[in-house]
């Protein structure tokens, strides 16, 4: 199976010249495969969000190289950073969820709007689809603040698939969220992931929706441990 | 969302509509300045516009005179001057040399209108026992009416001038206790004595000019002032008023009289203008930058605000020139809208001013000038002040690493 991302000896470091110069991650390998769901765990201040930044193109390697769908990112500039990530990647963030200038339905539109500019009926047609997919069609036209966190939390991913990326980053999608609410949200990705072949790389503190990821990867001290965790329904 | 709108348009009007309080408040900062500065410069130049009007429709443009008598130092020989004492001689009533040809020589010009001849000198009006100076100008109406519009100011009578017959001001009347048809005497200096009829008794809004002026036909005032075929002065009027100044200079350069234009005589009314337009400057400058100010310090805090936002933005693929304009485009929008509202609340304190301030008698202290041109202007400069104002924010919107505005 092809590889959504691989991840080669990936270093970065934060403050780079300054005496408060600190290595995070220290030659990182990892590869996710084409439908993959996989579970980043591992203590706080370990860099799980310093990596998920660096996989979801928001920052750079120190070192290393990244590989989207096969595509060297190294020599890649600004721009092209910037529309690969829109088009490849689906974010979806622990705290602040949505705009709150917008509409749910807005929300889901404006990566298509980023991307092509001008609103059009295909992109709204699409919002409205996916909206209907995560369950939310009658939440369409409320402000994005109006409705619940989980609910939020459902347009963010609604929004992650709308430029339908092959990678979905989420960053404790799930961490601010009640127990019910959490298990939704984890079970709507899950299923996005089996109907749509979507890959998802979550970072979680929660080991009952960790083992119900496909492999789980730990991140300890800026290093893969190594050690294995075994999931409910390893395939 | 309107689908003819880019993206940046959508998100601009948004931010600015979800941020109410904000951008209700600098919007009425941008109005309060525009408005004072449309008030100011329409007013000014209203003011400036009437005084114009004023000045000439009551003076010539150009007045051509004979030169100032010069005193030489009277010398015997090449290095011996017999009297060493110059005197300034008194200014006698003096023709202008071969003014008919001077007078014809200016009618040519292509960018003269009007020339009219005059003699005016001093002279004294007296019915019965009561006497008063007056200054006595002789005219050719059907010229001299074109340059000074006395018909216009005439509240009794006519201004058909016989031979016999005078034009006084209403204070002249009053003190003398004449009116229409009364004759009164006339005498001057130069042995001048005649008895004039009074055909049109004018007010030239000024108590001065109406106590003073008189116009009799231009034969009469020479043979008053024993001028014989001679004129005291050519008044012209000139296409471009504005030119008045260089036109008397070329005049001055090329033939042996004295031309003094509008703009020199009335030099002191053109320093106050300069002096008012200056601090005109300085304050609409002032005001501008004031409000340049106000509107980028609302940006920078609805950057920082909106730096999660933006954030987002950046991580679902907006790109860097994206969020760059979604700022420019708020500062443009507050500038415009600023401006439209200022320009009506402007307008409207410039309407209500107008029906509230009066001269002393009455009528309009300015006249209501409200030209689109300076709506425009006005829309136009705060418009690009936003957009310059915007610029800051703007940067720094775009600079946000998403990572930062992210986090947390
Ligand atoms: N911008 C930065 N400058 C300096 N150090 C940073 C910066 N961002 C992160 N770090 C450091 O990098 C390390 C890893 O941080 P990171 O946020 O990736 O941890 P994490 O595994 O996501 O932790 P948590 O589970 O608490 O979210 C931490 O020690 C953190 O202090
Ligand atoms: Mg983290």
């Amino acid at each position: 199976m092809a590889d959504v991302i691989r991840l080669e000896g990936i270093c970065k470091s934060y403050n780079v010249g300054l005496p408060t110069e600190t290595e995070v991650l220290h030659g990182i390998d990892l590869a996710l495969h084409e439908g993959e769901f996989v579970a980043l765990m591992g203590p706080s201040g370990s860099g799980k969000s310093t990596l998920l930044n660096i996989v979801g193109l928001l920052d750079r390697p120190t070192s290393g190289t990244l590989f989207i769908n096969g595509e060297d990112t190294t020599e890649l500039g600004d721009a092209a950073i910037t529309t690969l990530r829109g088009r490849a990647i689906g974010f979806v963030f622990q705290y602040h969820y949505l705009i709150s200038a917008f509409t749910a339905h807005e929300n889901v539109v404006m990566p298509m709007l980023l991307d092509r500019g001008h609103p059009d009926a295909a992109m709204e047609r699409r919002a409205d689809e996916l909206l209907d997919w995560v369950g939310l069609s009658r939440w369409r036209d409320h402000k994005a603040t109006n409705i619940s966190g989980g609910q939020q939390q459902r347009v963010a991913i609604a929004r992650a698939l709308a430029m339908d990326p092959s990678l979905v980053l989420a960053d404790e999608p799930t961490g601010n969220l009640d127990s019910v609410s959490a298990d939704a949200v984890f079970e709507l990705m899950r299923r996005i992931n089996r109907d749509r072949g979507t890959s998802f790389l979550i970072v979680t503190h929660n080991l009952d929706l960790a083992q119900r990821c496909d492999r789980i990867v730990e991140v300890v001290d800026g290093r893969i441990s190594g050690r294995v965790i075994p999931t409910l329904d390893a395939r | 969302m309107r689908r003819w709108l880019p993206f940046e348009w959508i998100a601009a009007l948004r931010f600015l509509a979800e941020g109410r309080m904000q951008t209700g408040f600098i919007l009425g900062g941008i109005a309060i300045g525009v408005a004072v500065i449309v008030f100011m410069s329409a007013m000014l130049s209203g003011l400036q516009a009437n005084f114009i009007k004023r000045v000439l429709t009551s003076q010539p443009q150009i007045q051509l005179i004979p030169p100032d008598e010069v005193a030489r130092p009277l010398r015997g020989g090449p290095h011996e001057i017999e009297a060493a004492i110059v005197q300034r001689p008194s200014q006698r009533i003096l023709s202008i040399d071969q003014w008919r040809t001077i007078r014809e020589a200016m009618t040519a010009r292509a960018d003269v209108v009007t020339v009219s001849p005059s003699v005016s000198g001093a002279g004294l009006a007296v019915r019965g026992s009561a006497g008063r100076s007056v200054t006595l100008t002789g005219i050719e109406p059907e010229h001299y009416f074109r340059i000074v519009r006395v018909p216009d100011y005439i509240v009794q009578g006519e201004t058909r001038l016989g031979t016999d017959d005078i034009l006084i001001g209403t204070e002249l009347a009053n003190d003398l206790g004449v009116t229409l048809g009364d004759r009164m005497h006339v005498t001057t200096a130069q042995g001048g004595d005649r008895v004039l009829t009074i055909r049109g008794i004018f007010d030239l809004g000024n108590k001065g000019a109406n106590q003073r002026s008189t116009f009799v036909a231009l034969r009469t005032a020479q043979s008053l002032f024993n001028l014989i075929g001679g004129v005291t002065s050519i008044d012209m009027t000139v296409k471009d008023i504005y030119a008045a100044e260089t036109i008397a200079r070329e005049i001055s350069a090329s033939l042996p009289v004295q031309a003094d234009s509008w703009i020199k005589t009335n030099a002191q009314f053109f320093t106050a203008v300069r002096a008012q337009q200056n601090s005109n400057t300085l304050i609409r400058l002032f005001v501008g930058l004031s409000v340049a100010f106000g509107i980028a310090a609302v940006l920078i805090v609805s950057v920082i605000q909106r730096s999660k936002d933006i954030g987002i933005l950046r991580a679902m693929g907006a790109r860097k020139g994206q969020i760059l304009r979604v700022f420019l485009i708020q500062g443009g929008v507050l500038g415009f809208f600023g401006s439209l509202v200022g320009s009506a609340m402007g307008a409207g304190a410039l309407v209500l001013w107008h029906s509230v301030a009066r001269q002393a008698d009455g009528s309009e202290l300015f006249p209501l000038i409200l030209s689109p041109g300076l709506f425009v202007v006005a829309t136009l400069i705060a418009t690009v002040t936003g957009v310059g104002a915007g610029t800051a924010p703007a940067l720094r919107a775009a600079g946000l690493d998403p990572v930062e505005a992210i986090r947390g």
